[in-house]
């Protein structure tokens, strides 16, 4: 057999500290003084680096990636399961040499086309004929070969009768529908799919899923990242496990389900922070532990729809605090707000919880039955005292899954817009 | 096992940590040709959307210059123009030296402002700023439309030279654009500074290159230093081949040539260095 990816070693250092904590603040104040100090914290560095090179690189990066290797041979359909920020999204950026890899090497056999970067390359000035071209020609398809899949692009998107107008005119779901058809025409050999990152409503996702099946049986290889693992037993023969950038596992796929999910590392409705994930600027506010809990209070990957949901935040204050918010947004898979909403929004409860003494808290509040859709969603946190600082903030601290059985319009078996699915109450009146 | 008839046996990639000064990989550009002609393509489509005047700024802008122009320095200051008539002296500067600003101010930006083409595929990374300064040249066509119109109306006759002379002037200016747009591109995905250093880039830049007077104003011995600059050299061989005006290639005209060769490949290197670290720090 061919081999279509070798991975020998592979490891990438990420930069993290200043660049990511600088507007962790959102105070004028602080972006003033962050501005003029920095001709300062440059000159330090300048000066560190020539005395000790070694000191500060040590505390300012990561390894998203450390020692990875594996080999994937022609044809194969692999699955890479892990919680945020294992690696997996590192680790398709380097095959698909987007970023270069600190240490090791890879060779990789053939074209490589991914599923996460529909539309890129998109403009929304022009029309949707001249953004296949564009896009195709994004994507490393050769002129003549846009030509000849245009018709069929064009059907599999829908969009026809507006393939001559602005894509800026489109509505979401057009635009996404006509970036996915060029994606998914690309026929690489090697076919990426990172469904943790992929846009789009639940139908938009299962048609990826079904292009991706489609591939994987014309014999071409792919590499599969989700948090979903009926997907990932559905589809891939075998699975790679990866824990802080190192692969922890590689087993048939039943396997490597089975020693994820024991290893308690899986997404389980529940984010729990340990003192190495808490930026030390947050203090006093102390993040411990997310949680989606269901009706009887159990923990939940899946809720059910047609069930109240609890979410509940549990932090720690090491002082005591005035003007606290505690809260929380709720998105949608494409990153579309749902809502924000804090534990002192009533304005009673702000009187008697704005200050906050030091101490271990919970704040929990309950969304009521009947108002998510089908679909995952991610929960953000945000800890904050209005105008003056925020002291932590996630904006993807959790996500999870909505079970929609016996919810209103489920009999008719068609994907419902929008991200909530709320029971109305309709009346029907006759009047003649 | 079996001999099969591909259609196209796939090519190998080694993707590895790149050390030390990276190897140029131009042929990763020709490669990527077709790319390289969507993003020009792209740039000109996109331009004059939704404006009134459209392309028409193409013209305006340089017209509007050399009338701004024509008040200070032929009217008020009274600059000499080698005997040319002063709109048409200033306005064939003007066109190669709006090629160059305009190539400068989209190409520094043309990085960060396809960050999610730059995060989220490979493609060389090139392929930006090669075609943020190639798509200038349409304008540099449009506006050329008014200076034909100006020699006829001054009655000036280009010799034959400006067949061979012209074209090789415009690479030149090309080249000189291009290699300080690779400089900048590279240094403002890291350091945004250079949207707002480039303003005044530009502005001291325009009063280095004879532009708005005549290079013979330059007293001989500052010539070679003078001619440093690339673009004082472009703007000479645009006026020497269209109006007749100077010497023609002399020695300094070597400098330009050398200076633009050098920023051109010192930009290329600087350039491919930086690449790697582009989709993590821009």
């Amino acid at each position: 057999m061919t081999i279509a990816i070798r991975a020998e070693h592979l490891s990438k250092k990420y930069r993290i500290g200043a660049a990511q904590q600088k507007f962790q603040y959102g105070m004028l104040r602080d972006v003033l003084t962050d501005t003029f100090t920095a001709p300062v914290r440059w000159a330090k560095s300048l000066a560190h680096r020539s005395d000790n090179p070694q000191l500060p690189a040590q505390k300012n990066f990561i390894w998203a990636l450390n020692d990875v290797s594996f080999d994937l041979e022609e044809g194969q359909v692999l699955g890479i399961v892990g919680r945020n920020g294992a690696g997996k999204s590192t680790l398709l950026k380097v095959l698909s040499r987007v970023t270069e890899p600190t240490i090791g090497t890879v060779s990789v056999r053939g074209r490589v086309g991914s599923l996460l970067e529909v539309g890129t390359g998109f403009h929304p000035e022009l029309t949707g004929r001249e953004n296949i071209f564009l896009n195709g020609a994004v994507l490393g398809m050769k002129r003549a070969e846009i030509d000849r899949k245009f018709d069929e692009i064009v059907d599999f998107s829908e969009v026809g009768q507006f393939i001559d107008t602005p894509v800026k005119r489109y509505s979401s779901g057009m635009y996404l529908r006509l970036a996915f058809a060029v994606a998914a025409h690309l026929e690489p050999e090697i076919l990426v799919v990172d469904e943790v990152l992929a846009v789009g409503d639940a139908e938009f996702q299962r048609k990826c899923l079904g292009k991706m099946g489609d591939v994987a049986q014309q014999g071409r290889t792919v590499l599969f990242v989700s948090h979903n693992m009926s997907a990932i037993l559905r589809l891939t023969h075998e699975a790679i496990v990866l824990k802080k950038g190192q692969l922890i596992k590689r087993a048939p796929t039943q396997e490597a389900v089975d020693f994820y999910l024991s290893s308690g590392q899986a997404e389980t409705g529940e984010r729990l922070w340990g003192a190495e994930d808490i930026p030390a600027m947050s203090a006093p506010f102390k993040p411990i532990a997310l949680r989606v809990k269901d009706r009887s209070g159990k923990v939940v990957d899946t809720v059910r729809s047609t069930e109240p949901v609890t979410i509940e935040w549990e932090y720690q204050l090491d002082a005591p605090v005035t003007g606290l918010r505690v809260g929380m947004y709720l998105n949608t898979m494409r990153a579309e707000y749902v809502f924000t909403a804090f534990d002192t929004d009533d304005a009673k409860q702000f009187e008697q919880f704005g200050a906050r003494q030091a101490g271990h808290y919970f704040s929990r509040c309950t969304i009521p039955a009947d108002f998510f859709n089908e679909g995952r969603y991610s929960l953000g946190v945000n800890a904050s005292s209005f105008a003056v600082r925020r002291y932590f903030m996630d904006d993807n601290a959790l996500s999870f899954n909505v079970d929609i059985t016996g919810a209103p319009g489920t009999q008719w078996p068609e994907v419902r817009q929008g991200p909530v699915r709320p029971r109305l109450n309709w009346e029907i009146e006759k009047v003649d | 096992m079996a001999f099969q008839t591909v259609s196209h046996e796939p090519t190998t990639v080694y993707i590895k940590p790149s050390k030390g000064l990276a190897a140029l990989h131009l042929r990763d550009l020709w490669t990527y040709r077709e790319l390289v002609f969507f993003m020009i393509w792209r740039d000109i489509k996109v331009r004059y959307k939704q404006t009134m005047l459209g392309a028409a700024w193409a013209i305006i802008q340089p017209v509007m210059t050399m009338l701004v122009f024509n008040f200070i320095f032929n009217g008020v200051a009274k600059v000499s123009s080698d005997g040319v008539p002063y709109p048409i002296f200033s306005y064939t500067a003007l066109l190669p030296w709006g090629l160059f600003v305009a190539a400068l101010n989209n190409a520094s930006r043309s990085l960060t402002s396809n960050s999610n083409m730059v995060t989220k595929i490979y493609f060389p990374r090139l392929v930006l700023p090669v075609a943020s300064v190639l798509s200038g040249l349409v304008d540099f066509a449009i506006s050329f439309v008014i200076l034909i119109l100006l020699m006829f109306y001054y009655k000036v006759t280009p010799s034959w030279n400006v067949l061979w002379a012209l074209p090789l002037f415009l690479l030149l200016a090309i080249v000189a654009a291009l290699g300080v747009a690779l400089w900048l591109s590279a240094i403002n995905v890291k350091y945004r500074d250079v949207n707002y250093a480039l303003p005044f880039l530009t502005q001291f830049w325009l009063f280095a290159t004879p532009v708005a007077y005549s290079a013979s104003v330059i007293s001989p011995k500052w010539r070679l230093l003078y001619s440093l600059n690339p673009m004082a050299g472009v703007v000479n061989g645009f006026r020497w081949a269209l109006l007749g005006s100077g010497s023609g290639p002399d020695a300094a005209l070597w400098v330009s040539v050398g200076i633009s060769l050098l920023v051109l490949v010192s930009g290329l290197f600087y350039f491919r260095g930086m690449e790697k670290t582009f989709a993590d720090t821009i």
